[in-house]
């Protein structure tokens, strides 16, 4: 093999070298240009750019909560205040395995499936790395310890405390008050950005709903300079939060104890409203629920139940709950009748036991009359009509007035209509008219139609306030007053009520009949006074009803005694006093109760008690009450 | 002057005696390399927001890789090259172990641990790499004919292919740099180059489908760092927001609040230029890129004085690869570059790189220091 010799031209090879050596160096000098002509245009040209990118990295605006303002009754006893809560809150960045982390609080406190969930879904909306993620609230001091004791194994596991709201009451003023939620993604859309920044929480009912504005307070604000983890290394500036505003309730929540404990476990609502100012004294629904576990975010389960049960405690009857007024109509036709000259207070007719109109063959039959075509009220004028609460004067005279008149009446006492100022969620009820059938059922008004409505059935629908504002303002003479719950509430009344005295005087008599009568040893009392009157030490007025049960229970399944019981009327009792000068008015609906004034009549006497006679006279006396008892002084 | 008067030490045949022929070091090298390491002392000072504990271990570190550049420097070239085979050998074999055994660290398996001492042979390879290159070189006709280029783009294409996989770009690339920068300075004819050029923009679509989706990110990353912002593209934001936020003075050394407060990742590693560049403003990065420029002027001069084909091959190609570091380096830290695992020599916390950039600086000195005649 004859490799050729290789001649190594050192000269030439060492040219080459030099050449490129040079080349090389060229063009590290030439990259070494761009390399400062980069520098130079991010730190000189693009400068000011970077600079406030700089700045608002390092320096953070942190929103610092306003404390929410409490709610209190018209004796200063809390109805709503902010304690602290314990959350955990993981920071992720800190933690080597999430899922490591979960499993290990789950053998100390243990965490369901949807809690797990939720806090996937939360993580995955952070904003900045290093923000912490709520895992669970409302820790237990027992879990608080748990977790704590192994705290140090677990880095990135924090325990922060907060301020959220309580309801010390728990279910008592649930439906009166009504209570904050979490802010959910739907909220967040709507509500103020800058106002919330601080606040997880927003009014989702009731007075914290009407008064979030002013419940909410203002945002403080620090500028803090915090470092890549979030943490504050210094304040810069400050300023402060102006806390929420206080509210002074018209409540009195020895009256609504009272109240509960009146119902018992039977469902129903009571309204109690000092006639007066028209202050709602007491606003009952049952059952109720304890709102706290709602502040901090319901389990599905627990929802669940609320939310399906037949019994819907979620609902607040006492002004969405829309039923037949029954008999508790009957002194508004009455005065509609005796204010439009219709009848007067002599005027007599003879109950058979029922009522047809001419050219029908319907019969509408008295509440007393029977197969045997006995019964009925033989003579009757308004005050016996009343107090004996006979159907067929009702349905004589309610046919004779027709439903313009008796609509244009009833409408001015605020039924069919929703009076109340700071309770946007009451219903409208119904108060039906020709216009009203026409849009909704296209069809004409039949005098039928108006006959029913003589004894508050047919389609007049009102709820529990409605009804205890019109008592009020029949109670003050025609003056109506608005329905409110602040105590301070600047409220404008709506417009009289025009009613001749002769008129008022007949139904209000005709009203205490129905409580005192017995007590005159006349021969015959009110429908009312063997529950209540006998032993009532002050004047009050006051009429019973009985609702049909109507929309409830329909196809479900339950068995005979249940369903039995569903189908019971309601019971209604509505009343004032003292008769003379009224302070306080009161209606209260037993649902499926039966009889008006055998079992909605003494829960109204126990609310009225507490007015009258004060609390020393309430057999179901609470710890409470005996201490308003002290603070105001017995009355004796 | 005849090869017997090469054999003999100059001062026998009538030169003064010089420093460099009792301590084989040069002297300009090891000021600016001293210079440079202090600069960066200061540097990583800020970085580690003054921890003396880990500055001190910097330091450590910094004496034992000038130890080391002293002892190498004393190793006279020819040595490297009756080495320079068998270390290659060595070292692919060891890249061999590491593929097939190493360590994991970090996601990444780089390190051959026997016992308590960890070794990365792919740091040994920055160095085997261009000695073997050189030494296969040294004795042919220059430029190299096609054959003695493939034979080199092969002992080349081993050691990155072992590396590359580890994953270690960063190092890949440097290794590959070496390498390449060999057969550039032997003159490798622009033919060459060009077509490797031509191949790598044809063969771009096809690499991207190549290279990992970490990888592509990285890419993405560098055109739109707002893709991610709080994962891949937080770091280039954060550096970039150092940067630009210095200005031409800078916020003042350790009142740095991007790093000082943490946004800064990597500060006392690959980003730490962006804390030079925030404290000290462009000034201080200028004077730093004067500095490098100032060390591998010192490296061309070194180059180009080598009096045999070994050492001139040796002494470019380190002194080039230096360079290739910061290029990278301070190219992926201000987007310029997507982001690769490339420190920045002699200042980024860190020993091993220290070490292979001082051993490196030590067998340049010995070129230069060894040479027999000086003129």
């Amino acid at each position: 093999m004859s490799e050729p010799v290789v001649l190594k031209d050192h000269h030439d090879e060492s040219r080459v070298f030099v050449d490129r050596v040079v080349i090389a160096f060229g063009i590290s000098l030439l990259l070494t240009t761009l390399l400062g002509g980069r520098m130079l245009y991010l730190q000189v040209i693009q400068h000011d750019r970077y600079a406030t990118m700089s700045e608002s990295n390092r320096i953070q605006v942190q929103s610092i909560p306003p404390v929410r303002g409490l709610i209190v009754d018209r004796h200063g006893e809390l109805l709503a205040d902010n304690r602290p809560s314990f959350s955990l809150t993981l920071v992720t960045e800190q933690i080597d395995s999430v899922e490591d982390i979960l499993d290990r609080i789950e053998e100390r406190i243990g965490l369901t499936e949807e809690q797990r969930s939720r806090f996937e879904h939360r993580r995955k909306r952070k904003q900045r790395p290093y923000e912490s993620v709520p895992l669970l609230h409302r820790l237990s001091q027992e879990e608080i310890a748990r977790i704590s004791v192994d705290q140090y194994a677990m880095p990135g596991v924090h325990i922060e405390a907060s301020l959220v709201r309580h309801y010390p009451l728990s279910d008592l003023v649930t439906h009166a008050v009504g209570s904050v939620r979490r802010i959910n993604e739907e909220d967040a859309l709507t509500v103020d950005k800058v106002s919330y920044s601080g606040t997880d929480h927003i009014g989702k009912t009731g007075v914290e709903r009407f008064y979030e504005s002013r419940l909410l307070g203002r945002v403080g604000y620090q500028r803090v300079e915090t470092d890549a983890r979030g943490r504050i290394m210094q304040v810069l500036s400050r300023t402060d939060p102006i806390p929420g505003e206080n509210l002074t309730l018209t409540l009195d929540a020895g009256l609504q104890k009272v109240a509960s404990d009146a119902l018992g476990d039977q469902r129903g609502a009571i309204v109690a409203m000092d006639t007066r100012t028209g202050g709602i004294l007491a606003l009952l629904s049952k059952p109720a629920y304890d709102p706290n576990p709602f502040v901090t975010g319901i389990d599905h389960a627990s929802y669940a139940l609320l939310r399906d049960s037949v019994d819907v405690p979620l609902f607040n009857r006492a002004i969405q709950g829309q039923y037949e007024p029954g008999s508790t109509l009957k002194p508004f036709i009455g005065l509609a009748g005796l204010t439009t000259g219709v009848t007067t207070a002599d005027y007599v007719i003879d109950d058979p036991g029922w009522f047809q109109l001419p050219d029908n063959q319907r019969l509408y039959r008295d509440w007393n009359w029977t197969r045997e075509d006995e019964g009925g009220h033989g003579e009757v004028d308004m005050n016996r009509a009343i107090y004996r609460s006979c159907n067929v004067y009702f349905y004589n005279l309610a046919a004779q007035l027709g439903i313009d008149r008796i609509h244009s009446h009833l409408d001015r006492f605020g039924f069919g209509r929703n009076l109340a100022h700071d309770l946007p969620e009451a219903g409208n009820g119904l108060l039906p008219s020709r216009e009203w059938k026409h849009s909704a059922r296209n069809l004409p008004w039949y005098p039928g139609d108006s006959v029913n409505i003589g004894i508050g059935q047919g389609d007049v629908l009102v709820t529990p306030l409605q009804l205890v504002t019109a008592i009020a303002g029949l109670a003050n003479r025609g003056r109506l007053v608005t329905p409110h719950l602040l105590k301070d509430a600047d409220v404008p009344a709506p417009p009289n009520v025009d009613i001749p005295d002769h008129a008022w005087n007949v139904i209000s008599e005709a009203m205490q009949d129905v409580i005192h009568r017995g007590n005159r040893g006349l021969g015959e009392n009110g429908t009312a006074w063997a529950y209540i009157g006998l032993d009532i030490p002050y004047r009050a007025a006051g009429k019973s009803g009985t609702a049909q049960v109507v929309g409830i229970a329909q196809g479900e399944e339950y068995d005979d005694a249940e369903l039995d019981e569903r189908l019971r009327k309601h019971a209604w009792f509505v009343a004032y006093a003292p008769a003379d000068e009224p302070e306080i008015a009161v209606a209260v609906l037993v649902e499926n109760g039966g009889g008006g004034s055998s079992v909605a009549a003494p829960v109204a006497r126990k609310v009225l008690d507490y007015q009258m006679v004060g609390n020393s006279a309430v057999a179901t006396r609470s710890e409470r009450s005996v201490r308003f008892v002290l603070q105001a002084g017995d009355p004796s | 002057m005849t090869d017997y008067v090469r054999q003999l030490p100059p001062h026998q045949f009538g030169q003064r005696r010089r420093l460099s022929d009792l301590v084989h070091i040069d002297l300009l090298l090891l000021v600016l390399v001293s210079v440079i390491a202090c600069y960066g002392l200061v540097i990583l000072t800020s970085a580690v927001e003054q921890d003396m504990t880990t500055v001190r271990a910097q330091v450590i570190r910094l004496i034992v890789a000038f130890g080391v550049m002293i002892v190498m420097a004393q190793i006279p070239p020819r040595l490297y090259l009756r080495l320079a085979s068998s270390l290659y050998l060595v070292g692919v074999i060891l890249l061999l172990l590491v593929f097939l055994f190493g360590a994991e660290s970090k996601g990444a398996t780089r390190w051959l641990r026997v016992g308590p001492v960890g070794f990365q042979p792919s740091e040994l390879m920055k160095l085997a790499l261009p000695m073997a290159l050189a030494w296969y070189l040294h004795d042919r006709r220059l430029p190299p004919r096609p054959r003695h280029v493939g034979v080199a783009a092969l002992i080349i294409a081993v050691p990155v292919l072992l590396i590359y996989p580890q994953p270690d770009l960063g190092t890949a690339i440097l290794v590959a740099a070496s390498g390449v920068l060999v057969l550039f300075v032997a003159g490798i004819s622009w033919r060459y180059i060009f077509s490797l050029l031509g191949l790598l923009i044809v063969s771009a679509p096809g690499l991207w489908l190549l290279i990992t989706d970490y990888q592509r990110g990285r890419i993405l990353t560098l055109f739109d760092p707002e893709r991610d912002p709080l994962g891949s593209g937080w770091n280039i934001i954060q550096s970039m927001t150092a940067i630009g936020s210095g200005g031409l003075l800078g916020k003042g050394l350790f009142d740095g609040t991007q790093s000082q407060l943490d946004f800064l990742p990597e500060s006392r590693t690959d980003f730490i230029i962006a804390v030079l560049a925030e404290e000290m403003g462009l000034v201080g990065v200028v004077v730093l890129l004067i500095l490098y420029m100032c060390l591998i002027g010192r490296g061309v001069m070194i180059a180009i004085a080598a009096q045999d084909t070994f050492g001139r091959l040796l002494a470019a190609s380190i002194t080039f690869t230096f360079f290739v570091y910061v290029f990278v380096n301070i190219g992926m830290v201000s987007a310029l570059l997507p982001v690769v695992g490339v420190p920045l020599p002699l200042v980024s916390y860190g020993g091993t790189s220290m070490l292979t950039l001082c051993a490196g600086f030590g067998i340049l000195m010995s070129i230069h220091s060894h040479r027999r005649i000086t003129l």
